[in-house]
C-alpha cells in the first residue's frame, strides 16, 4: 500500500512533495502549501487509494524553529484501512493556508480550532471565527510565547 | 436619597427619548425567531449553546457554540511529563474514564516503543469494556429521560453504581481512576474483583432486557425516535463521524476489528450495523454494543493469562513503592522518571481507539524531552457535534432534544 | 422547639425556628452541572445515595423555582458570566454549594481559561472537597447547609468555624 501510494504521488505531483518520513509504521509526507487542494482531492477521488475520511487537523509549532508553524492532516482510508499524515509548513510572516473544507466538510470546526489556538488563517473557509475562546480574546493561546497562566486582564470576570 | 432617585429618573427619560424605537415589519407574523438553547439547559448534555433559527416550530438552521468548558488541556500537556498527564485524561470523556487512560497510554507506549506483557493487555481490555458499559448506561438513562421516560434513568444509574463498585475494588477510586501507567498498570487485578465482575455480568442481561422492553414497546418512544435526525451514509463519512453514529448509517467500521489494538484480534465479537441512519437505529446499535461488550468481558476473563503486569524496563516504568523505599536502584530510577520524564525518541505518532462515542485519538509530537512538544486530542464528540445542522434541518424543536440524546456528546472532551 | 408537657397538645417555639426548620428540610437544589462533578451529582440524586430523603426532592433546572445552587464542574471565564446571571435570577434566600476542587480553587487546572475559584464572583456557603467528591461527601455538604440554616445564619456570610475538630468536609 505504501509503495502504491508513493508511486502515484510521485508520478502526478513530483514537485509538490518536499519530503517524507516513516516512524513506527506511520507515513508522514510534507507538501507545499499551494498544492494542498490538488493533492487532497486526488487522494480522495482516486479509486484505489480512496482516502475518504479526514480524521484530524491540528496546528503545531515546528520542532526545529519556534517561528514556523505546521498544519497536520491525519487521513484515513476506510477501504484500505490505511492511515496517512500530510503536513504543510507555514512561516510566521505568511500565515495563510488554503482550506480543505470543500473536499472534506468535517474540516470546518477543526480549522477554526487551529485558527483560534495558533492564528493560522485558512483562505476560503466558510466561517472562520474563534471557537473555544470568546470572540474578544486577542491572543493565540497555544503559541510558545503565551504563558500557561494567561495574561491577567485578558478575559473579563463578572463582578461580585 | 430622594434627589438621587430624581436624577436617575431624569436620566432614564432622556435615554428613552433619544433612542429611536420605531421598527417596521411588513407582516408581524412573518418573521423568523432565533432561539438560544443556552449553556445551562436540562436537556443538553453538558454546556453547549445552540442558536436555532425557527420558523414557527420548524428549524431553518442551527449553529452550535462551544468553548464553555475549554480548560486548556493541550497547553497543560506541554508543561508536564507524560506520567503527570494521566489523571487529566480521566476528565476528558468523564463517563468512561478508564477508556481515556487506555487510549493515552497506548499512544505514549507506541511513541516510546515499550512492549507490555499480555496480562496487562487483557486487563486493559477488561477496563475498556467496563468503561463502555458504564458510558452507555448513562447514555441510556439520559436519552430516555430526554424523550420522557424518567424510570430508565434510575435503572441505568442502578447498574452504573454496581460498575463503580467494581472500579472501587479494581483501581481504588469510584470515578476518576487514572489506572494505567506507562509499561503496564498501577496494580494487578485481584480475585475479588474478578468475582465481582462475574456476578455483575450474570445479572446484567436481565436488566438490559427490562430497560429495553420498557422503551421499545412504547408507541410514544418509537414515534419520537423513528425517522428523526437522519444522516446518509455519504454525509456521515464526509462529516468524519465515527462510532455508533457511523454504524447506524450503514458503514461497517469498527477500530477494534479493523485496526486491532491490545488483544482484540484474539477475541471474538460481532459488530452491529444498521442502515436506517436515524435516532432509533443509533439506539439499537448501542443496545447491541452493550450485549457484545458483555460477551467480550466473559472471554477476556476466561483467557486472562498469568504473569507480570508491568513490563521490565526500569528506565521507563515506575517501580513499586515498596522497592523504592528499600533499594537504591529503584530509588534512582523513580527519581529520574518522576523529575525528568521518560524521554521518548524524537518523532510523532497518532494512535486511536474505539471509545464509546467514536474514535478517540491522541497525536503526540516529541522532541526527545520529558514533556511532549505537542499533544492533540482527537475527540469524537467535537466532530459529531458538527453534524447537528445536517441532522436537524427541517425538523422541529422537540427533535433537537432527541437527536442530542442519540449523539451523546460529552463536553469535557469536545471542549478539551 | 420545645413541648410544654408530653400530654399537652401544643408546641412553643420561635417563628424563626419554625421557618428555619421548614426551609432546611425542603431545599430544592438547582444543579449547575458543568462537567465531571455533575455525574456524581446525578449519583447523589440517584437510587443509592438518595438526596430525596433529605428533602431535596425536586431538582429544578429553573433558577426561579429553587433555593440552593450546586455548582458542579470547572467554571471557565466564558461560563462565569452565565453562572452569575443564573445566580442573580434566583430569588432570596439562596445558598450556594461549591462542589469539587475546580469550583473551590480552580482544581488541577491552573491555566489561562479557568477561573481559580467561584468565590471570586459569587458568595459561597459550603465548599465540598474532592475530585470528584463522593456522593456521601456531597450529602455531608448538604447537611452542613441545613445546619447553617438551623443556626440562623444569613446566606453568603463568612462565619467562623464552630466545629474545631472537623476542618472541612472529608
Amino acid at each position: 500500500m505504501k509503495e502504491k501510494l508513493l508511486d502515484k504521488l510521485n508520478t502526478s505531483f513530483k514537485n509538490s512533495i518536499e519530503s517524507f518520513s516513516e516512524f513506527r509504521n506511520e507515513l508522514t509526507i510534507i507538501i507545499k502549501k499551494a498544492d494542498i487542494e490538488k493533492i487532497c482531492s486526488f487522494l480522495r477521488d482516486d479509486a484505489e487509494l480512496s482516502f475518504d475520511s479526514l480524521r484530524d487537523i491540528c496546528g503545531a509549532v515546528n520542532r526545529a524553529s519556534v517561528d514556523r508553524y505546521e498544519v497536520v492532516n491525519n487521513l484515513y482510508s476506510l477501504k484500505n484501512k490505511y492511515r496517512l499524515r500530510l503536513k504543510v509548513l507555514v512561516d510566521a510572516d505568511d500565515m495563510n493556508v488554503p482550506t480543505v473544507t470543500r473536499i472534506w466538510p468535517t474540516a470546518d470546526f477543526e480549522e477554526r480550532e487551529a485558527y483560534d489556538m495558533y492564528g493560522i488563517v485558512f483562505d476560503n473557509h466558510p466561517d472562520l471565527r474563534r471557537i473555544y475562546m470568546p470572540e474578544e480574546f486577542e491572543y493565540y493561546p497555544l503559541r510558545k510565547d503565551f504563558p500557561l497562566m494567561g495574561i491577567p486582564g485578558s478575559l473579563p470576570l463578572p463582578r461580585k | 436619597m430622594e434627589l438621587k432617585q430624581q436624577e436617575v429618573h431624569q436620566k432614564i427619560l432622556k435615554a428613552l427619548e433619544s433612542q429611536s424605537t420605531t421598527v417596521t415589519f411588513d407582516d408581524p407574523l412573518e418573521n423568523d425567531m432565533v432561539l438560544n438553547m443556552g449553556p445551562q439547559h436540562p436537556a443538553t448534555h453538558g454546556v453547549i449553546r445552540l442558536l436555532i433559527r425557527l420558523d414557527g416550530e420548524t428549524i431553518l438552521s442551527l449553529v452550535p457554540d462551544l468553548g464553555y468548558l475549554h480548560r486548556g488541556y493541550e497547553k497543560l500537556a506541554e508543561n508536564m511529563s507524560y506520567h503527570e498527564f494521566i489523571p487529566h485524561t480521566d476528565r476528558l470523556d468523564y463517563l468512561s474514564p478508564l477508556a481515556n487512560n487506555v487510549a493515552y497510554i497506548l499512544a505514549v507506549e507506541k511513541l516510546a516503543g515499550i512492549e507490555v506483557p499480555p496480562r496487562a493487555q487483557y486487563i486493559r481490555v477488561i477496563c475498556a469494556e467496563l468503561a463502555r458499559l458504564a458510558s452507555h448506561m448513562v447514555w441510556l438513562g439520559t436519552m430516555a429521560m430526554d424523550v420522557g421516560a424518567v424510570t430508565v434513568l434510575l435503572w441505568g444509574f442502578r447498574e452504573r453504581e454496581k460498575i463503580q463498585d467494581i472500579w472501587d475494588v479494581l483501581t481504588g477510586v469510584r470515578f476518576t481512576t487514572s489506572f494505567t501507567r506507562i509499561g503496564g498498570l498501577a496494580q494487578d487485578i485481584t480475585p475479588q474483583a474478578i468475582s465481582m465482575i462475574k456476578d455483575f455480568l450474570s445479572q446484567l442481561p436481565a436488566s438490559l432486557n427490562e430497560c429495553e422492553n420498557v422503551l421499545v414497546r412504547n408507541r410514544i418512544f418509537i414515534d419520537r425516535c423513528e425517522g428523526i435526525g437522519y444522516i446518509s451514509k455519504e454525509d456521515a463519512i464526509a462529516m468524519g463521524l465515527t462510532g455508533p453514529l457511523l454504524r447506524a448509517s450503514g458503514v461497517d467500521h469498527d477500530l477494534r476489528r479493523d485496526e486491532p489494538y491490545l488483544v482484540y484480534d484474539q477475541l471474538d465479537f460481532h459488530v452491529p450495523v444498521y442502515t436506517d441512519g436515524d435516532v432509533l437505529a443509533r439506539f439499537y446499535v448501542r443496545m447491541q454494543e452493550l450485549r457484545e461488550s458483555i460477551g467480550i468481558l466473559h472471554q477476556a476473563i476466561e483467557k486472562l493469562p498469568s504473569g507480570l503486569v508491568n513490563s521490565a524496563n526500569p528506565k521507563k516504568v515506575l517501580p513499586k513503592k515498596e522497592r523504592v523505599y528499600g533499594k537504591m536502584e529503584e530509588l534512582i530510577h523513580d527519581f529520574m522518571i518522576v523529575n525528568f520524564g521518560i524521554n521518548p525518541p524524537v518523532g510523532e505518532v497518532y494512535h486511536a481507539i474505539e471509545a464509546s462515542k467514536g474514535e478517540l485519538g491522541f497525536y503526540i509530537q516529541s522532541k526527545g524531552e520529558g514533556c511532549p512538544w505537542r499533544l492533540k486530542i482527537r475527540s469524537p464528540s467535537f466532530v459529531n457535534i458538527q453534524s447537528l445542522p445536517i441532522m436537524l434541518k427541517g425538523g422541529m424543536i422537540s427533535d433537537v432534544v432527541a437527536v442530542i440524546g442519540s449523539l451523546d456528546p460529552v463536553m469535557g472532551e469536545a471542549d478539551k | 422547639m420545645e413541648l410544654m408537657k408530653p400530654d399537652e397538645p401544643f408546641i412553643t417555639t420561635k417563628l424563626d425556628d419554625i421557618m428555619a426548620w421548614a426551609r432546611k428540610n425542603s431545599l430544592w437544589p438547582m444543579p449547575m452541572g458543568i462537567s465531571c462533578c455533575a455525574i456524581e451529582m446525578m449519583s447523589f440524586a440517584g437510587p443509592r445515595y438518595d438526596c430525596a430523603r433529605f428533602g431535596s426532592e425536586a431538582f429544578r433546572f429553573s433558577p426561579r423555582q429553587s433555593d440552593l445552587m450546586i455548582v458542579a464542574g470547572t467554571v471557565t471565564y466564558k461560563m462565569s458570566h452565565v453562572v452569575r446571571k443564573i445566580y442573580d435570577q434566583m430569588p432570596d434566600p439562596k445558598w450556594v454549594i461549591a462542589m469539587g476542587a475546580c469550583t473551590s480553587t480552580g482544581g488541577m487546572y491552573r491555566t489561562y481559561s479557568v477561573v481559580q475559584g467561584i468565590d471570586l464572583f459569587i458568595p459561597v456557603d459550603v465548599y465540598v472537597a474532592g475530585c470528584p467528591p463522593r456522593p456521601d461527601n456531597l450529602i455531608k455538604g448538604l447537611m452542613e447547609v441545613q445546619n447553617q440554616i438551623a443556626r440562623g445564619e444569613k446566606p453568603g456570610q463568612k462565619v467562623k468555624n464552630i466545629y474545631p475538630r472537623i476542618r472541612f468536609c472529608k
